[in-house]
């Protein structure tokens, strides 16, 4: 008993517990602070808020550009979504499945936008879409995101489908399914869960990425991180403070979707 | 049979091929336009990239990068390894519950968490409304707007990446090597000193690299907190894009920030795999 508690605490366990507890405070604060100052009815940001207010959110949703905002956040992220799940799916299918050569470096490039500073990658779409005189658009926006997102929805999906067992689809090919109708009625109903999960890391992708939109939007057509970022180079405003909230809000749920569907998915392949 | 798996493979590359093609059209197209705009301009020519090594200014840019990456490379670190080591020894369960801690906001937008700072540690910030408060200062203390800022903000927001890689290198730790060191007489400090710490090292350079590659290429948070004399490469190279004008310039610094960037990771990748990261989120 007092063995394990003993190497489990290590050297000064409870001055080491204390710091890590003090590591864990500076990294939730300011994230549960700002949600806490967004209620805020005072002008000036203060902690705690002297009194409760809606105030900053009614800033915020009633201004037509922060409205607009969220809309064109929303479409990039729903088509970059698409694109980047349907890609990846398809792309961890061949890669946990085949077997070649050079499978070991295809993984790499799949994995290299994620290395690359994303300022490099950025500045390398707007080079490419001023030629193409598409810069502002929202496609153009979500073509980007997609390549950021790529890498995301390839790992998840190889490691879903690392989990699946292959024997349950060969099954329904030995008893007469065409290849489409197994992947369709057996393969994809089983990986599903991971396969929501990419989708909507997906989304969280484009919809919290700042560097792309920065340099590929227009002046009518910015994304929310874009918003957020010309209004703070000019003041720290406690708009902000609501909108930032929100983004929260939207990583928290995606977080909790995606802990669900592990959960089930766990429970399904297993 | 051998034509079979042909086939097989035939089917698998064809599955491979959107992805492939998307990134060759919108990530290594661009990338390679990026190369050739930093070498040519009315033919090819070095002089931006001398550019860059002569004139004092650029090369002030190049130390301050360095320098900020450093500096907050080792705050990440001293963070970083005592949060690790005590998630990675305790239970499964509470480690995966105390996770959600380090996980939250690594995965919110890196500008939402520069504004939490921005509003900590304004001039009228909560920060400074405490420590006046408290009695510590009687006028509010510089914290952004300066390098101290910008550490702080950077450091904040790259922690997490140095958690997920020092915890998923001392999960994989035996700990019937730690308990055979204590049967055999080893002090806590013993045995954590002469077999735990040397097991974690994979992580620490890991860690320790990955952070420092991030700082080079980072953008948002020094832009945002940083002083008109923090300039990093990233912040040049966006100047010279948006406001000089001068693509060409910030082409050849972009190479110099790629080249950095991927013999960083060159080295990474021979220590920890870089899915292990992601993977680790939970």
């Amino acid at each position: 008993m007092m063995g394990l508690e003993g190497q489990r605490s290590g050297p000064g366990g409870v001055a080491v517990t204390a710091l890590a507890v003090a590591i864990l405070v500076f990294l939730i604060a300011p994230v549960v602070i700002i949600v806490i100052v967004s209620f805020s009815g005072a002008d000036y940001l203060t902690f705690p808020p002297p009194y409760l207010s809606l105030r900053w959110y009614q800033r915020f949703l009633g201004t037509p550009s922060w409205r607009q905002a969220i809309g064109v956040s929303t479409q990039v992220a729903l088509l970059t979504m698409v694109f980047a799940t349907t890609l990846g799916l398809l792309a961890a299918l061949a890669l946990v499945r085949g077997r070649f050569r050079a499978k070991g470096a295809i993984y790499a490039v799949l994995l290299s936008p994620m290395i690359v500073p994303t300022i490099i990658t950025a500045i390398g779409l707007y080079f490419f879409f001023v030629r193409l005189k598409a810069t502002g658009s929202i496609l153009a926006m979500a073509l980007g995101h997609t390549v950021l997102a790529l890498p995301v929805v390839v790992i998840i999906m190889a490691a879903a489908l690392q989990g699946f067992d292959m024997r349950l689809e060969q099954a329904a090919l030995s008893l007469g399914a065409s290849r489409l109708t197994a992947l369709r009625r057996i393969t994809l109903p089983l990986i599903l869960p991971g396969l929501l999960s990419a989708a909507l890391f997906a989304f969280l992708t484009s919809f919290d990425e700042l560097l792309i939109p920065l340099f590929l939007s227009g002046v009518e057509v910015q994304t929310l991180t874009v918003r957020i970022w010309n209004s703070l180079i000019l003041e720290v405003d406690p708009t902000i403070a609501a909108v930032s909230s929100f983004l929260i809000g939207v990583t928290t749920v995606v977080l909790g979707a995606s802990a669900f569907l592990r959960g089930r998915g766990e429970t399904t392949t297993t | 049979m051998r034509s079979m798996e042909g086939r097989e493979t035939r089917r698998h590359l064809l599955l491979l091929l959107p992805a492939l093609l998307v990134l060759a059209l919108l990530f290594a197209y661009p990338l390679l336009g990026i190369v050739n705009r930093s070498v040519y301009k009315a033919g090819y020519t070095l002089q931006f990239y001398r550019q860059i090594f002569r004139i004092p200014v650029y090369l002030q840019v190049l130390a301050a990068t360095f320098k900020v990456s450093a500096v907050v490379t080792i705050v990440c670190l001293v963070l970083g390894y005592p949060l690790a080591y005590v998630l990675a020894t305790r239970r499964p369960r509470t480690a995966q519950l105390l996770m959600i801690i380090v996980v939250l906001p690594f995965f919110t937008s890196i500008i939402v968490r520069t504004y939490a700072w921005m509003v900590l540690l304004g001039r009228n910030g909560i920060v400074n409304q405490y420590l006046m408060a408290l009695g510590f200062t009687d006028k509010p203390l510089p914290l952004l707007y300066n390098q101290a800022g910008v550490v702080i903000g950077m450091s904040y927001v790259l922690l997490p990446y140095m958690v997920l890689t020092v915890y998923s290198v001392m999960r994989g730790i035996d700990p019937g090597l730690v308990r055979a060191a204590h049967s055999l007489g080893a002090s806590r400090m013993q045995a954590f000193g002469r077999v735990f710490l040397p097991l974690s090292l994979p992580g620490i350079a890991g860690g320790t690299l990955l952070v420092f590659i991030l700082s080079l290429g980072f953008f948002i948070t020094p832009a945002l907190m940083g002083g008109p004399g923090d300039m990093m490469i990233a912040m040049l190279i966006e100047r010279e894009v948006e406001i000089t004008l001068n693509w060409s310039f910030a082409s050849a610094l972009a190479v110099v920030l790629l080249a950095l960037t991927l013999i960083g990771f060159a080295g990474y990748n021979r220590i920890v795999r870089l899915e292990r990261i992601f993977e680790g989120r939970g």
